[in-house]
């Protein structure tokens, strides 16, 4: 198969219309603007739709609507705006419905800047919206994996009637990088017997959020909790993705996701020509979180070191993982991108 | 007397399920519910319709109808009826929301929805208070009416005057029905009725974008006895809230 040269936007457009995607509403920002702009052009061709929604707010009640239906539906925004639709997704896990929203991370709080930065990490895994809900979410760390985990999330968020939120962040969105594009097969969906398309006379009426499926409106909630923690232990067991970077015998770990894993990839690579034993926890699911094999590699480790674009977010869960074991620092920038000599020379610290 | 020679009069229409409501005495969202579910059944299309509703005091509606029925975020409704009519063109799509839900919390989504001309047509009931929170002031509460928040009387000087919101409607290309109606006497019922089945055909024609407001009797809110609660529609926010149509371009 050919490669393609495509921007880490694109390829998110790619990947979800691969995945046969067909509704996109967004709202311009930057650094995704590629995005709406990509399927503006390109949904048309698929037979897709694209709406330019008037906010985020709007936007992502839109996403709502088409997964009401029953149709695959994706969405993007950049960190202040994805804090807009942190009600609308609250309501989209509230009512189980399917969609993918990607937050293409800016910097800082408030309106923030356009530069690249990892400081949503906390509200993407922790829940962010209220009201105690769950959603997965994922961090690629290359364009190739930002088409093939994009697929991979339209049909988690079927499989499990998820929100799935991708994280990537400016660098990875206008970096360009040739990808092949593939179709990733998938297994076996259940069918969508709750999306409520009219019920042509043949079937019970339906209703979205399902509030009364054999609950009543007051232990509604408490089943709903119930559901979620039973969900996050089948995912903890079954759809846990993370990568590993020369683990057999590291006695320096580092934990990174998303761009700045793939700048501490070099900085490995220098590190280890010059004979310093240094691996890389790299995970790609953030939710669920690799909890037990990072408490693998914390405790084989001697010094375990976390590098974010951030002031430290996912430490807290290496940490959690970690459960008191192991010795674990943090380093981490905000505002410029690292350089793999930055990185490299937190390594030698590190070693010395 | 025969089986055969009996005539029926007056009934549910089928859209309607028959669970008893649970609106307080004398509250208008159960004629507008019937209103709406009659048109649907003379049009035979309730397998084919879907129902989305904003927060108030309607959205623990979905027992009263035998049709698909989607809970939305308070304000957002036409924002779920863009993205659900985008993608099932070939239903019958209408929002039901309150004058708060519409013209207060969600008035950018109500207004970008027209803008667009999007196909689905929107129940608009106008109050004049927030009924489910206790009533509150609405952004059509009448100047010198007492609510919850204006205890005083809304006074214009400190919130403003009540928002013509279907006025405001009526000035964007893409709605193409914009009515004004009520449900406090036999005349106005045929009228609504009339006019919600005028919405339903411009959105099945695929013209754009409809909405029928509606004003609502809510003598809980307001305080009255629900037989006074007719009369106080007719003094009070009929002159202020003139009923017709403000904009037919069907057919054009
Ligand atoms: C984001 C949000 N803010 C506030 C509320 C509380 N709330 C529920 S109903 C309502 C007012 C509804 O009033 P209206 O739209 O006029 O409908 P009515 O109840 O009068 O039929 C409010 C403010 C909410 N549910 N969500």
């Amino acid at each position: 198969m050919e490669s393609e040269l495509v921007s880490g936007n694109e390829a998110l457009g790619y990947g979800a219309i691969t995945a046969g995607c067909k509704y996109y509403f967004g709202y311009p920002i930057t650094p995704q603007n590629e995005v709406p702009e990509f399927m503006s052009r390109e949904m048309p061709k698929a037979g897709g739709i694209f709406v330019q929604a008037e906010s985020e707010v709007a936007a992502i009640n839109m996403i709502y609507g088409a997964a009401c239906a029953g149709k695959r539906a994706l969405i993007t925004s950049s960190s202040t705006g994805i804090s807009l639709m942190q009600e609308g997704i609250s309501a989209l896990a509230a009512a189980q419905l399917p969609c993918v929203v990607v937050n293409v991370m800016r910097e800082g709080p408030g309106g923030g800047g356009i530069g690249p930065s990892q400081l949503d990490y906390l509200q993407a895994t922790k829940g962010g919206g209220h009201g105690g809900y769950i959603k997965m979410v994922l961090a690629p760390s290359t364009v190739q994996e930002i088409f093939d985990l994009m697929q991979t999330s339209f049909y988690l968020a079927d499989k499990y009637r998820l929100v799935i939120l991708m994280l990537t962040d400016a660098i990875l969105g206008q970096m360009l990088e040739p990808i092949e594009m593939k179709r990733i097969p998938e297994g076996d969906l259940p069918p969508k017997d709750w999306a409520t398309t009219g019920h042509k006379n043949q079937r019970e009426p339906r209703m979205i959020p399902i509030l009364l499926k054999g609950y009543t409106p007051i232990n509604y909630f408490q089943a709903y909790q119930d559901e979620a923690a039973e969900l996050n232990s089948l995912l903890q067991k079954e759809e846990l993705r993370f990568e590993e970077t020369t683990t057999e015998d590291a006695e320096y770990l580092l934990v990174a996701y998303g761009s700045t894993a793939r700048i501490a990839r070099s900085a490995i690579e220098q590190a280890r020509g010059e004979g310093i034993k240094v691996g890389m926890m790299r995970p790609i699911t953030l939710f669920p979180f690799p909890y037990q094999r990072t408490k693998e590699l914390v405790s084989a480790a001697g010094k375990t070191l976390v590098v974010e674009a951030s002031g430290g977010q996912m430490i807290e869960d290496v940490r959690l993982a970690a459960e008191g074991q192991g010795d674990i620092s943090f380093y981490g920038k905000v505002g410029t991108v690292f350089t793999p000599i930055d990185i490299y020379d937190e390594i030698v610290k590190l070693a010395s | 007397m025969e089986a055969a020679a009996k005539t029926k009069v007056f009934g549910k229409p089928d859209t309607l399920t028959g669970v008893p409501y649970y609106y307080c005495p004398g509250c208008g969202h159960s004629l507008i519910h019937r209103l709406v579910c009659e048109v649907i059944d003379e049009f035979g299309m309730a397998g084919d319709t879907v129902a989305i509703f904003g927060v108030g005091c309607s959205c623990v509606s979905y027992p009263f109808f035998n049709l698909d029925w989607i809970y939305t975020l308070h304000g957002r409704a036409p924002a779920v009826a863009t993205g659900f009519k985008r993608s099932m063109p070939d239903t019958l799509v209408f929002t039901y929301q309150g004058d708060g839900d519409l013209g207060s919390i969600g008035i950018a989504e109500i207004i970008h929805a027209a803008h667009r001309g999007e196909k689905f047509t929107t129940i608009f009931v106008n109050n004049a208070n927030y009924g489910m929170t206790g009533g509150q002031m609405a952004p059509t509460t009448l100047e010198g009416q007492i609510t919850t928040t204006t205890p005083e009387g809304r006074d214009p000087a400190h919130c403003g005057s009540p928002l013509k919101i279907s006025e405001m409607l009526a000035t964007i290309d893409g709605a193409k029905y914009v009515a004004r109606q009520s449900v406090h006497d036999y005349k106005s019922l045929v009228a609504t009725r009339k006019s919600i089945k005028k919405a339903f055909e411009v959105q099945l024609a695929g013209e754009g974008f409809s909405i029928v407001e509606i004003l609502s009797q809510c003598p809980t809110n307001w305080k009255i006895e629900p037989v006074d609660s007719c009369a106080w529609i007719e003094e009070n926010m009929m002159p202020v809230f003139p009923l017709g149509i403000l904009k037919d371009e069907s057919g054009g």
